[in-house]
């Protein structure tokens, strides 16, 4: 069977089509990038729906496939913002009737970790997923996916981005903010918040974008935000490693791209004799192919979903969803 | 001889006469915050340096005000240890969901009395799991790693300890989550009186913060 997968949570509208064997036949998106600020959701719902059809066209084509061939629908159903959650639930439903076609709304923040599972061999790992929208260290246990530790206020990828805005640096800021903290020398002393296995990102936000106003130098402020941010993070999946006594980690999620990053997780699994993944980049960021692959194992398990039921959910949280698949 | 590698720290279980007086009898505890090559050493030193000396002090500090903690021997700065008497017993994380409903509810009743002593006395734990409590032979529970601990007596700062403390009974206890926090608040409120309320106001309020919090929402169930 092959499953036709639509995300779209956030800035990224993406359509994934894979194999019930596991093959990814096609991963297209297309991102919205807003001119000045920060994420409005009814302007990126407005860009998803536009670039709906060219985005669903590529993947077909690139699969080498027609909607004839589509067994499932799968999409994101949530977490997200709610017009964006909505235009992909359309777009789902739309191919669902329209082509007799089965539907599955999938929890976006497990797709994320249900791919790195399928392409990177990991069997069960603590996973620490960060991106714009999300923070959170997830590990399974007893039946559910379970949240160990997570933001307490902003997401780490927002964090970085609110101190680029500030500081005059492009969207998206991450990537800009990494190359800077390479000439960064000295460290400034940020503020630091573990609350057990918990984070919290604002005051260090606002510190950061204070310091510069005072005169601090931009790359050492980039040097110390990611190594302030990124240290607690680590912290924090160290926690639920030692606490859950699994033997894997997964970094995923848009910051997963950040290599200093990556070197600090990896470090740390190195340290408890831990396997260390990754997925590629275009399976870290918000992807469709996740979603397709998070349906089949949804539709394999028995779950079925009815038009009627495939409401979004903006803040479905990763510990209410059932996942057989893991049982 | 290694007990237990934890996040941040080595713990060593040795006897008292090897390590502190050769007088002495019985086991001690050695707490080793050891060094994360994947943090700067600035970061590193600081945190390791500042969280050895305030534990050594909320421990003692904690056992002024009636919570049972771990005697401290020594602290020693520089190589970021605390000596401090081994205490034995059982983790409540390993016993606490094979317990009978009537001694598990005393336990939970205790574990917020506990509780509420620390936060009169001005101090909060700052990773209240079900891990960091060992119950002995005789039924006392004792604290223990105070390690992301402070001195805090802002509602802010309960607030989390029993948002902390909650979902550490549910990841681990799912099962009997809910009615174990209801016995914890209780024995909570005995301690804290009044005071009690507002904190656990602003613990469900931190819980909502989290992003993703509603009510149940299960649609495939």
């Amino acid at each position: 069977m092959i499953c036709l997968g639509i995300e779209g949570t956030a800035h990224t509208f993406g359509v994934g089509i894979v194999s019930s064997k596991g093959r990814i036949l096609a991963n297209v998106s297309s991102t919205f990038v807003p001119e000045k600020g920060g994420i409005h959701p009814r302007e990126a719902a407005r860009f998803h729906s536009a670039h709906a059809g060219e985005v669903l066209r590529e993947a077909l084509g690139r699969a080498g496939i027609t909607m004839e061939d589509v067994g499932l629908v799968a999409f994101s159903m949530g977490p997200g913002l709610g017009p964006v959650l909505r235009t992909a639930a359309t777009a789902a439903r739309a191919l669902s009737a329209f082509h007799g076609i089965p539907i599955i709304g999938v929890n976006h923040c497990i797709a994320h970790i249900e791919i790195g599972r399928l392409t990177e061999g990991a069997r069960d790992p603590v996973t620490l997923y960060v991106s714009g929208g999300n923070t959170q260290v997830i590990a399974y246990d007893a039946g559910r996916y379970r949240v160990f530790g997570e933001t307490l206020d902003i997401p780490l990828g927002n964090c970085l981005d609110v101190f680029a805005r500030e500081v005059g640096l492009q969207y998206p800021g991450g990537p800009k903010i990494e190359r800077l903290a390479r000439d960064g020398r000295s460290y400034i002393r940020l503020p630091y918040a573990v609350k057990g296995m918990d984070v919290s990102f604002s005051g260090l936000a606002s510190e950061a974008v204070r310091r510069y106003r005072m005169g601090a130098d931009l790359r050492d402020l980039c040097y110390s935000l990611q190594e302030t941010a990124f240290s607690a993070l680590v912290e924090v999946t160290e926690r639920a490693l030692a606490h859950t006594e699994k033997r894997e980690v997964m970094l995923t999620g848009g910051v997963a791209a950040n290599s200093r990053l990556r070197e600090m997780v990896r470090m740390m699994a190195e340290e408890h004799g831990a396997r260390f993944h990754v997925p590629p980049p275009e399976l870290s960021v918000d992807n469709g192919a996740m979603i397709a692959w998070t349906g089949i194992l949804a539709h394999r398990h028995g779950v079925r979903m009815s038009i009627s039921k495939t409401q979004v959910l903006q803040r479905w949280r990763t510990d209410q969803v059932d996942v057989p698949w893991r049982r | 001889m290694l007990m237990k590698k934890g996040a941040e720290a080595d713990l060593f279980l040795e006897p008292f006469s090897g390590v502190l007086h050769p007088a002495g009898e019985g086991m001690v505890v050695v707490k080793r915050r050891v060094v994360k090559r994947y943090r700067i050493p600035e970061i590193d030193r600081q945190l390791r340096e500042s969280r050895t000396v305030l534990e050594a002090r909320l421990l003692s500090d904690a056992k002024k005000a009636g919570v049972p903690t771990p005697p401290v021997y020594l602290v020693d700065r520089k190589n970021t240890t605390i000596v401090m008497r081994f205490i034995e017993g059982k983790h409540v994380k390993k016993v606490l969901g094979r317990l009978r409903p009537e001694r598990r509810r005393r336990i939970c009743v205790e574990i917020g009395r506990m509780v509420g002593r620390l936060h009169g006395a001005g101090i909060v734990h700052g990773d209240l799991t079900t891990s960091n409590m060992i119950i002995t032979g005789e039924g006392r529970i004792y604290l223990v790693d105070f390690g992301l601990g402070s001195y805090d007596r802002s509602t802010e700062g309960r607030g989390v300890d029993l948002h902390l403390l909650r979902r550490a009974l549910q990841s681990v206890h799912f099962r009997i989550a809910e009615r174990a926090y209801r016995d914890v608040l209780r024995g909570y409120k005995l301690e804290m009186g009044k005071a009690a309320d507002e904190v656990i106001r602003r613990a469900e309020e931190i819980e909502k913060r989290g992003r993703y919090v509603e009510k149940e929402e299960r649609p495939w169930r």
